[in-house]
């Protein structure tokens, strides 16, 4: 079935990664009838391999290659060197991911026409506009399954999501319900329904959350168009004098180097990876790394402004029981500078297990303070704030200049400093978030700080003009017309919503154009 | 609704026999060469390459840096035993373990006249772990409870969590939206 392609292939399209953009990408190629070979650096762990462990499955498919933070972010503080909470496997960050799946609202893709400038903020409008973006999320929800969508019906409300809606109708928020989610509420497209085992993170043991592991790949490689190779870290891309990109080096399972010729090639490493593979590429042509004359590749490094509201009641909740993600209040997403910042933010529900909220409550915390506070984890609802962060130039993905991998190349250091709207908008979400559950009678609530960032986002950034960013429109290096990048490190900004959704949407957009230019000659 | 039984399952090794509760979260254990026993015997660990009573100071440190009154001290004595081994394989580790200890019990002394291990009150106690909060022993030590003490499944019940739920169907038939009370 999975087509086996010789290394010598120059007419393949490599996809690098295999995650929502290159796992999603890359099907779709296939399906397209184009011959594709996506490097995975993770392993393949089926949805059998997948347990209902905290610590277990973090050790299984976390991506814990050496990194090193900077900036005065709490991440830097509290986990030095895991900057993300990423996934190393074949899937992706899409094993992991809660399953919120939300549009962009039309306002996010022009931040800098409707916000202005903001001092510090490195804003920049997109070069697309939700309409150009519609029929891709039509296609996107459609394929992921996502309730309230194509007459999917919502996911019942777990407790947890029981007292957020108590505590938002009392505020009088009008718009909180179990969400859009790519988890099936029926049985759907081969896949069966939810039923609300929890540990969303771990990877879904019923198949109900969608993930390109099992959603995609396998549809992909049934085509015999698409070969996934795991274990397959690549550590440069290389091109001819013209500039052209010519194929890639990785290292195999066994620490093998191998070049792989290809057609075209589109980075999907996720924000950290990706900038960092342009940058390890440099070469006499692009001394400042591939596709970077802009000086923005790794620039602009977002990770959403985040936070979350733990609240103890005198009652049980069981927070834990059901889906992680059960719920959303959306009310605070629009835009509105009257509260202090511009851009907007989530409040969705999200529960950790026990080993997970003794190192997430309050990291470094001890003493009687926090075990009383464990102590109240029956009792306990939970929501995590997501909203939109501002790009700052110098919020970067670098290279090291020291530090080395297993390969001898610069390990990525991740430089983050929250801006000052930033700060207000979480302020702000905490103030909220306690709102919501002082009002159905919480005795005790916690503003718990970042965890290690999962929505890593804007370091490939696209632009209309080739100064401001790394891609044009479709993904495509300003400075490479076969190079292409496909993940969440396009985002010119970030918006208020999980950015999922966007990234299958702009993968499945970028696939037709792949297409269309390889059919037309042109690439 | 569907709440957790905390309740301790008693029926191996006669757990809570002629047990007397210790008193302001002192724990009470017996110290003989390369062996802690627990009060009344319910369980023991072997001590090979830290000094015996270093290994008690660990416990004492762990249920000081976490205290909850509901778990045990094996759950403490289980998240710090790995230690030993850890000394008998790394010297270093055993210098920083033995050294971090020594000067805990230097600041006990000249405070209490009397090793941290035997200060009567966690309030005490827990002043002399904030002089050292920022060294390597309390430092490795805690970063190592948060996994070793609650990572542990015989922990969670006590506090009302159930753990793995995929093998038993998840929550949909198990109390997934029962709160009654909202």
């Amino acid at each position: 079935m999975s087509a086996p392609y010789d290394l010598n292939d120059d007419s393949v399209v490599v996809v690098i990664g295999s995650g929502a953009g290159g796992g999603t990408l890359g099907t779709e190629l296939a399906l397209k009838g184009i011959d594709t070979v996506v490097l995975e650096a993770g392993g393949r762990h089926e949805i059998e391999d997948f347990s209902n462990d905290e610590w277990g499955m973090f050790g299984q498919i976390s991506w814990l290659d050496m990194r090193t933070t900077s900036g005065n972010w709490r991440v830097a503080r509290d986990f030095p060197n895991l900057p993300a909470w990423i996934v190393k496997a074949v899937g992706g960050s899409t094993v992991h991911w809660a399953g919120a799946s939300l549009r962009f609202q039309e306002h996010e893709f022009k931040d800098l026409s409707v916000y202005g400038e903001v001092a510090g903020a490195n804003l920049l409008d997109w070069p697309i506009a939700l309409s150009d973006l519609e029929p891709y999320y039509d296609k996107a929800e459609d394929r992921m399954g996502v309730t309230r969508t194509h007459d999917i019906p919502g996911l019942p409300g777990n407790n947890n999501f029981k007292v957020m809606k108590a505590g938002a109708d009392k505020l009088g928020y009008r718009r909180c319900s179990t969400g859009r989610m790519a988890i099936n509420s029926r049985p759907r497209h081969d896949r069966a329904a939810c039923q609300q085992i929890g540990f969303c993170f771990q990877g879904c043991k019923s198949a109900a959350k969608w993930s390109t592991l099992y959603a995609e790949i396998p549809k992909g490689e049934a085509t015999g168009k698409l070969e996934v190779r795991a274990q397959a870290q690549v550590l440069r891309i290389e091109h001819d004098d013209t500039g052209k990109v010519t194929g890639v080096v990785y290292a195999d399972a066994e620490g093998n180097q191998q070049r792989q010729k290809a057609r075209i090639v589109c980075v999907a490493g996720n924000s950290i990876e990706s900038p960092r593979l342009l940058l390890n590429s440099a070469s006499s042509l692009f001394p400042d790394g591939l596709a970077n004359s802009s000086g923005q590749v790794g620039k602009n490094y977002m990770r959403h402004m985040t936070g979350s509201v733990y609240a103890i009641f005198d009652r049980p909740v069981n927070m834990y029981r059901g889906t992680t993600m059960a719920g959303i209040i959306e009310d605070e997403a629009g835009y509105d500078p009257s509260r202090g910042f511009v851009g907007g933010y989530e409040m969705e529900t999200l529960s950790l297990g026990l080993p997970f909220m003794a190192a997430f409550l309050d990291p470094g915390a001890w003493g009687r303070e926090f075990t009383s506070a464990m102590e109240g984890y029956d009792r306990m609802a939970g929501m995590w704030l997501v909203g939109e962060d501002m790009p700052q130039e110098s919020n970067a993905v670098a290279l090291h200049p020291t530090e080395r991998d297993q390969y001898g190349l610069p390990v990525p250091n991740v430089h983050f400093d929250d801006h000052p709207n930033d700060i207000a908008m979480r302020d702000h979400a905490y103030r909220q978030g306690a709102a919501i559950y002082d009002a159905v009678g919480a005795v005790r609530t916690f503003p718990t700080p970042p965890y290690p960032s999962t929505h890593n986002l804007g370091t490939n950034r696209m632009s209309e003009r080739s100064r401001d960013g790394v891609v044009n429109r479709w993904g495509q290096a300003h400075d490479v017309a076969n190079l292409f990048v496909s993940d969440g490190s396009q985002f010119t900004t970030g918006g208020a919503e999980n950015p999922t959704l966007t990234i299958v949407a702009l993968a499945l957009r970028q696939a037709d154009y792949i297409a269309e230019q390889m059919q037309s000659g042109v690439l | 609704m569907r709440v957790v039984d905390r309740r301790t399952q008693v029926s191996r090794r006669g757990f809570l026999k002629g047990g007397s509760a210790a008193t302001a979260g002192l724990v009470v254990l017996s110290v003989s060469s390369g062996m802690i026993t627990g009060p009344t015997g319910a369980w023991a660990i072997s001590v090979v390459n830290l000094q015996t009573a270093t290994m008690q100071t660990l416990i004492q440190m762990a249920r000081d840096i976490y205290p909850h009154d509901r778990l045990a001290d094996r759950f403490y004595a289980a998240a710090v035993a790995g230690y030993d081994e850890q000394a008998g394989s790394d010297p270093a580790v055993k210098e920083m373990i033995e050294s971090g200890v020594a000067d805990l019990d230097g600041l006990a002394e000249a405070r209490h006249a009397r090793r941290y291990a035997e200060v009567g009150w966690e309030a005490e106690r827990v002043a002399l772990l904030r002089e050292i909060e920022e060294g390597a022993l309390f430092r490795t030590l805690r970063s190592g409870l948060v996994v070793g003490l609650y990572n542990n499944p015989e922990v969670w019940p006590k506090f009302g969590y159930e753990g793995a739920s995929a093998e038993q169907g998840g929550y949909l038939e198990r109390g997934f939206d029962d709160i009654d009370w909202v």
